[in-house]
């Protein structure tokens, strides 16, 4: 077994020093009933590394890779051209196979990414500080939800239509556990978002309002008038980026008075990977960092006064404060994160700010080439890289159909709103860099013979 | 002299011995220095090249960016090199002997790595219609599958995050059980020697958590367990092989207490390592367990995540299981998610994450388990448990082992800082390590023992590094005995000495200001 280094000679040498008669002596504490004698059955044995890697492509084979066609999907997961050498730095064995920096002598670089890392996200989303990531930006809202409860001490939760449905679908999940109420609503197919209705719903009981920026329409909203009147009743505006690239192009929600921004951080070094693993993204103001969950990290001096970095303010977290905990959360989203940071850094602000432009470009050129199509109507008058469209007929068999004919064009929002009718001619479309004209074009072909 | 020196370091005398010239750069051959992107990038400079492209008339309403984000950056060359000097100031397993307790830091073999990059894995849509990623399913299903066989349990949530976000999926699990038969139950009992998390996600979950206290030798107080199970006890989270090194007997006679008295048993899986291939949970009642698939089956620790943590479910809590999940129907795999649920899954608790959980470490995970198989991932547990037990006995003579006639260690070995000189504890000897060229032990848990040290191997260390390793600590503990005070302020040779981290905590600077 190629991963394996002890030789027959040294396990019995180990074992007589140990005083042991056999390897089975070792499992002594096992009860005889619990106890295995040979591999499991009906499993296979170990294989040389060509086999596993036959099984695993011809797997991979089956599945329609996002850069072989035409490809228009968004949602919260965006395909963006991730340079070559984030990959090749994030393999670096010092990055890959280091742990957590418990020991921060020895763990210089992670904890140097992680301080450069706050920095970054906390600029981008306008904020004073950021934690060093959560899991994903699902598990970043509903841990700032938890924030919110914990700083106002209210439990009334008020989220925007306009919020991703599975992050509302885990806000749900976690509520029936905490005891906070939920005020949700669906989306309607409108240019308008529904600010109309989170006014209405701020009171001195509500804990936090929470807004996505720009929205699961793709529609941008200024959230100003939320954040003055959240603050005016003593609650908090949570805003959730799930297209952080976006922030290149418009204001960030801090400067717009948002105390909590969350995200997801995909969009920045992180491949599609169908889902996971993501990064997500925390950041707040100043005041509320005691209640932030999540690892930190903070700069200090060594003995010898030079400068250096440590996890720090971990009295919130759970190997010390164990059931008083901010959050159980262990571990942070490191890699991602760290891969997040070098796609940053190698945009800097001018590379960011006209990849946002390109982005932005290429969804003006299909969103008025699609909306020319018969039938088709562009819901949003603002947007940054994805938009809404209502199509004459059911949106979801329009995407099935166009995924076999080689295409993958959007998500329909059938498959996001399972139940509700009343949106399933609705159809979200995204373009980032990597769509070229040519796919713009077969897209806009391919859906008119689709609706024709 | 800036002009000179762009990575920005600035010459210090800082850190010179007597014996060694000042560098005027400060470096020390391979031990370089690296600023901050913050000193060193500017706004103007990119590392990327972008086509021209067409210009529209802007859709951005009103809040167009026009105030400066303020972030720097660096040339692609610059970019490399800065990130390779900072990898060199991290200790990786790639790099040597990686004993943390409890965090099973075992070799990440590179096919798993490569298979994960696939593109028809690595470059496909959460969201992308089920028929263009079946490939996909296939893998979480033979993942699950092999969960499953290994603990012989019924069901496998496989969307949770992490170890500690599975504990999360498992107590949530056993609450939406106990309130679908109408059952409130309050507390949650968790043995005095568990991780944090345990007691962190049963308090998130609602309950009262109480500490069941240990035996001295080392193990779950039994007759106290099961003294204190009632009605009002929904559960008792465990850990198995337990934070000790030992093997909890017990188990199956508390599950069946705790069954007996109509609640649940979690296991904490973070220890499966020691017993994959040699012995399952299913078999000793537990109903539900969380694998990290980053310890057991060896997806990368990335210097702090991604993990990933799919739960195991008894039959009891299969039904109450996260969304969404994967189910085979003939050849094709197909996904679950709310609106099928509605029909034949209603009493799911709900969905954990926006997707389909670690997509990424679930072809790692498969990869690994594909390669040892059966026969060799039972040989994983054989050979982790059989290192743990020669660190044990090779030096029990020179350190204190709290637990060393508590039966033979699983994959873990654990120490005590009793028997130092005044003055030196378990940190001295960590530090000590460090110069000698290893990563430490985890240090001060469990909270259970004085000075904990607990050393935990893993199955890819050959013997040579074990008996380098023991040569080590032992050294290390011998001046620790004798009060060096040498040993007092190391370390002495890694890029920093000790950091202040009372500093960091009073005044927290957690971002750069310019």
């Amino acid at each position: 077994m190629r991963y394996l280094p002890l030789t027959p000679a040294d396990r019995s040498s180990m074992l007589a020093t140990i005083g042991a008669a056999s390897i089975d002596d070792l499992f002594i504490d096992v009860p005889p009933e619990a106890r295995l004698s040979a591999p499991i059955a009906g499993l296979s044995f170990h294989q040389p590394e060509q086999d596993v890697e036959r099984h695993m492509a011809g797997l991979a084979r089956k599945n329609l890779t996002a850069s072989d066609v035409p490809f228009f999907l968004g949602a919260g997961a965006y395909k963006h051209h991730i340079p070559a050498s984030v990959d090749h730095l994030i393999q670096r064995g010092e990055f890959l196979t280091a742990y957590t920096p418990y020991q921060p002598e020895i763990a210089q670089g992670t904890l140097q990414v992680l301080f450069e890392f706050q920095t970054q996200v906390a600029r981008l989303f306008g904020c004073d500080v950021a934690n060093a990531s959560m899991y994903d930006g699902s598990t970043a809202c509903w841990e700032a939800i938890g924030m919110a409860r914990r700083i106002t001490k209210r439990s009334q939760v008020v989220l925007s239509s306009g919020l991703h449905p599975h992050y509302v679908s885990v806000a749900q999940t976690m509520a029936r556990f905490t005891g906070d109420t939920l005020n949700i609503a669906l989306p309607a197919l409108e240019a308008q978002t529904d600010e109309a209705r989170l006014l209405a719903s701020i009171d001195d009981t509500t804990s936090c309002v929470v807004v996505q920026y720009p929205d699961i329409l793709g529609r941008i909203a200024d959230l100003t008038p939320l954040a003055e009147k959240a603050h005016a009743h003593g609650a908090l505006l949570i805003a959730v980026v799930t297209e952080p690239v976006a922030l290149g192009a418009i204001k960030s929600p801090g400067e717009m008075d948002a105390d909590i921004v969350v995200g997801e951080g995909q969009s920045l070094g992180v491949g599609l990977q169908f889902g996971g693993p993501y990064v997500g993204l925390f950041a707040c103001k100043e005041k509320f960092v005691r209640q932030m969950p999540g690892r930190l990290c903070g700069e200090t001096v060594d003995a010898s006064g030079k400068r250096g970095f440590v996890l720090t303010l971990s009295t919130r977290e759970q190997h010390i404060r164990r059931e008083k905990a901010t959050s159980n959360i262990c571990t942070n989203s490191g890699l991602c994160a760290l891969a997040f940071s070098i796609h940053m850094t190698l945009l800097g602000e001018k590379g960011l700010r006209r990849l946002a432009e390109i982005n932005h470009a290429n969804a003006c050129v299909l969103a008025d080439r699609l909306s020319a199509i018969n039938g088709v109507r562009l819901v949003n008058t603002s947007f940054f890289n994805e938009f809404a469209l209502q199509l004459p007929k059911p949106a979801r068999p329009v995407v099935r159909a166009l995924a076999e004919r080689g295409l993958l064009g959007g998500v329909s929002l059938a498959r996001l709103y399972p139940q509700a009718p009343a949106v399933e001619n609705g159809l979200l479309v995204a373009a980032t860099e990597t769509a070229t004209q040519q796919d713009i074009e077969a897209f806009a072909l391919a859906l008119a013979e689709e609706l024709a | 002299m800036n002009a000179l020196n762009r990575s920005g370091w600035k010459p210090e005398v800082n850190g010179a011995s007597e014996d060694a010239p000042l560098t005027f750069t400060g470096n020390r051959a391979l031990m370089l220095e690296e600023k901050l992107i913050f000193e060193i990038g500017d706004r103007e400079t990119s590392g990327v090249d972008f086509a021209s492209t067409v210009a529209a008339a802007p859709r951005l309403s009103v809040l167009a960016r026009s105030a400066p984000i303020n972030l720097p950056g660096l040339s692609e060359p610059e970019t490399v090199r800065h990130y390779t000097r900072l990898s060199r100031q991290n200790y990786g397993i790639d790099l040597g002997f990686f004993p943390l307790g409890s965090c099973t830091m075992k070799h990440n073999p590179r096919l798993n790595e490569k298979m994960a990059r696939l593109p028809g894995f690595a470059d496909i849509h959460p969201l992308a219609p089920v028929d263009s990623v079946q490939g996909a399913l296939a893998v979480v299903w033979e993942l699950a599958e092999w969960l499953k066989a290994l603990t012989n349990m019924p069901a496998v949530a496989m969307s949770p995050k992490a170890g500690a976000h599975g504990e999360l999926c498992g107590v949530l699990a056993i609450r939406a059980a106990l309130e679908a038969r109408g059952d409130a139950r309050s507390v949650v009992l968790v043995p005095e020697s568990a991780h944090g998390t345990n007691p962190a996600t049963a308090a998130f979950a609602g309950y009262a958590v109480e500490n069941i206290p240990a035996t001295p030798e080392g193990r779950v107080d039994l007759a106290a367990l099961t003294a204190r199970l009632g009605p009002d006890v929904a559960a008792v989270m465990i850990t198995n092989p337990n934070t000790c090194g030992l093997f909890e007997r017990d188990l199956k006679t508390i599950s069946d207490a705790v069954h007996a008295a109509g609640g649940f048993v979690y296991c904490d899986g973070a220890n499966f390592n020691a017993i994959v291939g040699r012995v399952r949970p299913g078999d000793l009642g537990v109903d539900a367990m969380h694998i990290n698939l980053h310890k057991t089956f060896s997806t990368p620790h990335g210097g702090g995540g991604p993990g990933s943590g799919p739960v195991v479910l008894s039959a009891a809590l299969a039904p109450y299981a996260p969304l969404p999940f994967v189910e085979k129907h003939g050849d094709a795999f197909v996904l679950i998610e709310e609106e099928s649920a509605q029909n034949h899954h209603a009493g799911t608790f709900g969905r954990m994450v926006a997707f389909h959980g670690q997509m990424g470490m679930f072809t790692r995970a498969l990869t690994y388990i594909l390669s040892h198989g059966a026969d060799g991932l039972r040989q994983v547990a054989e050979d982790a448990v059989l290192n743990a037990n020669y660190i044990l006995r090779s030096l029990e003579d020179t350190l204190d082992a709290p637990f060393a006639t508590s039966g033979p260690c699983m994959h873990e070995a654990l120490f005590s800082d009793h028997g130092m000189a005044d003055g030196f504890s378990t940190l001295d000897i960590a530090k000590g390590l460090i110069d000698e060229g290893f990563h430490p032990m985890t240090v001060y848990f469990p909270l259970v023992v004085h000075g904990a040290m607990l050393i935990e191997p893993t199955e890819t260390e050959g013997k040579v590094a074990l008996d380098q390793f023991i040569g080590a600590l032992r050294s290390v503990a011998v001046r620790g005995k004798a009060g060096d005070p040498l040993l007092k302020t190391a370390p002495h040779f890694a890029p920093r000495q000790r950091l202040d981290e009372t500093l960091a905590a009073r005044s927290p600077k957690l971002v750069w200001k310019d």
